[in-house]
């Protein structure tokens, strides 16, 4: 891994011009998107500094979302745990269950108030991005269409039927692998199509300039709440935290908890990817985590790591977790790799299993599988630090919507069970 | 001759006959390996003027079903980059003297490297490339690398491009200007959008390149409708569906379509 350079760029400075962080990021798409890409940027740009279009962003937030989003000492966790205390940032308590929300809700009101389309596509894995984005349209009075693989709409069935009840036409994608890979590149398709007519509402901080920054931007909301609450001893511990855990799909919780905090130096920042059935498997999405099959590379408009074989052909992913299964991840996170100020490392379904079950049975709440990969390798992490320590966990969904997938891993019995 | 002077040449001398010229895609390694061999030699013998040389990617999300079923297959068929160009370098040899573009999309070019990609191939005898989800400006090293080689690299434009990227567009393009006819993704369609005319004018105005459309284009009635205007007629998904039914269905279709771009299409 690349060290921080001496003098540290500010870090707030990314993406350039051309959407780039460093050598990620940029806009690698067919030529009938570009005219698309440059009339999203001028709407961002111009919702950025408008202060009606935040005002009535922040209002939703607040009365429709429900946020800010509590913070939770996780006492009992951290107690078993042995180490350093544990905070959790509640994303899974945001209206539809997951982070998901402020970056539809962000990008829907865009294409309301200043593109004038009436039509929004998205993709989703784990159907969290898709609940969202049906949820956004459903509020706003949109016509909305969501990619969904065939593999992912089995194990996410609840998801497909709350999509439908919300108004939004759910297709399901046949080709691939049959996860959001391949329905990422149905809505694009679809897309390319209408771009007339549609906006493609990219769910994480991936894809052509400006997504990257602009997801970003809309969930950045959760470390600004997130660093305060950790600030103010009435929420929390009065103090910022020395490392902050969040899980990595295409990484738009991570980038959103990590954001606020890039010029607190001390806080380390880490990401984890889905480990799957192990690096050596083959079977998982650990884009940095494995430098056989993760190299430079562009998928989906946007050059980061990516999961590939030898000829440049990419490799089917495997995670637990519909949402961590993806074979790039985002190009701000591939640059604050590259300048040391984030860490990745990854956790195994089984690790991820674990941390599920800790956190439903200690502290009364049923993680998604995504989240449950951050608890999971907290797991590992806190009884190494001292009490006098604190983590703070994007916990960025709830795990209704896994309890099909738990139970088929881990058997429907329990066993006896009981509180310890 | 070889590299962007040999595909100027195919333009002029279709230009001198009074015809757009005929360029056929096929995606190498469909049906199967000799089966994509024997397409190109086909087309060749029934007059195509430039070859499109599809190199398999596995998310190929500009192209429509039919090229994402048979380049899947290509792949799944154990289909590689290196083979492709070896495939280009067997057709040499056997005497194929049409210009070849490689079209692929960027991810396979970076990982095979983008350099050693460029003399990989000029030197299997590949003239040009086409990446559809490479905008210009997006990879300057691709761009420095084949104009040293003499290759061209060209770039596409859409209904949907506006004056100021027509110019940018057509600033760094070499060899010719692929106009997709459509706002949308590969595949036959039933007929071209009435603003196709337009369209192609308003490019015209912006460049001297030939100009060649793509996309939607199926069989002859269509080919002329583009020849009426455009300097070359590219033909994908319907000739990988006639490569499906066998080499006939592909001398039938190739025939019709040769004959499309000779006759001026007249209102």
């Amino acid at each position: 891994m690349t060290q921080a350079t001496a003098s540290p760029p500010s870090l707030g400075s990314v993406p350039d011009e051309h959407g780039r962080f460093g050598p990620y990021g940029g806009r690698y798409v067919p030529e009938t998107l570009i005219p698309a890409l440059e009339e999203l940027e001028a709407a961002y740009l111009e919702a950025r500094n408008d202060r009606a279009f935040q005002a009535e962003l922040a209002h939703l937030l607040r009365t429709y979302v429900g946020r800010p989003t509590p913070l939770t000492y996780a006492r009992r966790l951290s107690e078993h745990l042995g180490g350093a205390r544990i905070y959790l940032k509640r994303e899974d308590l945001a209206h539809s269950g997951a982070h998901k929300i402020n970056n539809a809700l962000g990008q829907a009101l865009l294409v309301k108030r200043k593109m004038g389309k009436q039509r929004i596509v998205a993709e989703t894995g784990a159907g969290q991005h898709g609940v969202a984005t049906a949820t956004a349209a459903a509020l706003l009075g949109l016509e909305c269409v969501v990619y969904m693989g065939t593999v992912d709409m089995e194990r996410q069935r609840p998801n497909v039927f709350r999509m439908r009840l919300l108004g939004t036409q759910v297709r399901g994608v046949d080709s691939g692998s049959r996860t959001l890979k391949d329905a990422i590149n149905e809505a694009i398709r679809d897309w390319v199509t209408h771009v007339r007519t549609t906006h493609y509402l990219l769910g994480s901080a991936l894809g052509p300039h400006p997504y990257p920054a602009m997801v970003r931007d809309f969930q950045a909301v959760i470390g600004r709440e997130a660093r305060a609450q950790m600030l103010d001893p009435q929420t929390g511990p009065g103090r910022l935290p020395d490392v902050i855990v969040a899980c990595v799909g295409g990484g738009s919780n991570a980038i959103g908890i990590f954001h606020p905090f890039l010029e607190d130096r001390a806080v380390r920042l880490i990401g984890v990817e889905a480990g799957g059935l192990g690096i050596e498997s083959g079977q998982h999405a650990a884009r940095f985590g494995d430098p056989r099959l993760g190299r430079l590379g562009v998928l989906h408009g946007t050059k980061s790591y990516v999961l590939q074989n030898p000829d440049g052909q990419i490799a089917l992913t495997h995670s637990i977790s519909a949402g961590l299964d993806y074979a790039s991840v985002g190009p701000e996170h591939a640059w604050l790799r590259d300048l040391g100020r984030a860490e990745y490392t990854y956790c195994t379904d089984d690790q991820a299993l674990e941390g599920f079950q800790l956190l439903c049975r200690f502290e009364g709440i049923i993680p998604a599988l995504e989240s449950a990969h951050a608890v999971g390798h907290v797991l590992e992490l806190a009884p190494q630090m001292g009490p006098d320590e604190v983590i703070l966990i994007n916990l960025s969904g709830r795990g209704d919507k896994d309890l099909d997938t738990v139970m088929a891993a881990l058997g429907e019995d329990l066993g006896e069970g009981g509180n310890p | 001759m070889r590299g962007v002077e040999r595909i100027q040449e195919a333009f002029a001398r279709a230009r001198a006959a009074g015809r757009a010229a005929f360029m056929p895609y096929h995606a190498m390694g469909y049906p199967d390996r000799e089966s994509s061999l024997a397409v190109i030699h086909t087309l060749a013998q029934v007059g195509a003027d430039l070859f499109e040389i599809g190199i398999p990617f596995s998310d190929p999300l500009a192209d429509g079903p039919t090229i994402q079923a048979a380049t899947h297959q290509a792949l799944s068929q154990g289909t590689t980059v290196a083979d492709c160009l070896a495939m280009v370098r067997e057709l040499r040899t056997a005497g194929i003297a049409q210009p070849f573009c490689a079209m692929s999309y960027y991810n396979p070019i970076l990982a095979y490297g983008e350099e050693r990609f460029v003399a990989d191939a000029r030197d299997a005898g590949i003239d040009g490339l086409i990446v559809p989800d490479l905008p210009p400006g997006e990879s300057p090293e691709l761009e420095t690398a084949c104009r040293e080689a003499g290759l061209g690299l060209i770039f596409l434009l859409a209904p949907t491009s506006t004056p100021e990227r027509i110019r940018t567009v057509v600033a760094h393009a070499t060899g010719f200007v692929y106009l997709v006819s459509v706002t949308g993704i590969t595949g036959a369609r039933d007929r071209l959008p009435p603003d196709l005319v337009a369209f192609v004018e308003r490019v015209r105005r912006f460049t001297e390149l030939p100009l060649a459309v793509g996309f939607g284009i199926a069989n002859r009635e269509q080919a002329a409708q583009v020849a009426a205007v455009a300097d070359g007629v590219i033909v994908g998904s319907a000739l990988v569906k006639a490569a499906a039914q066998g080499l006939d269905a592909v001398r039938e279709l190739g025939r019709e379509l040769v004959t499309g771009t000779q006759v001026p299409f007249s209102t």
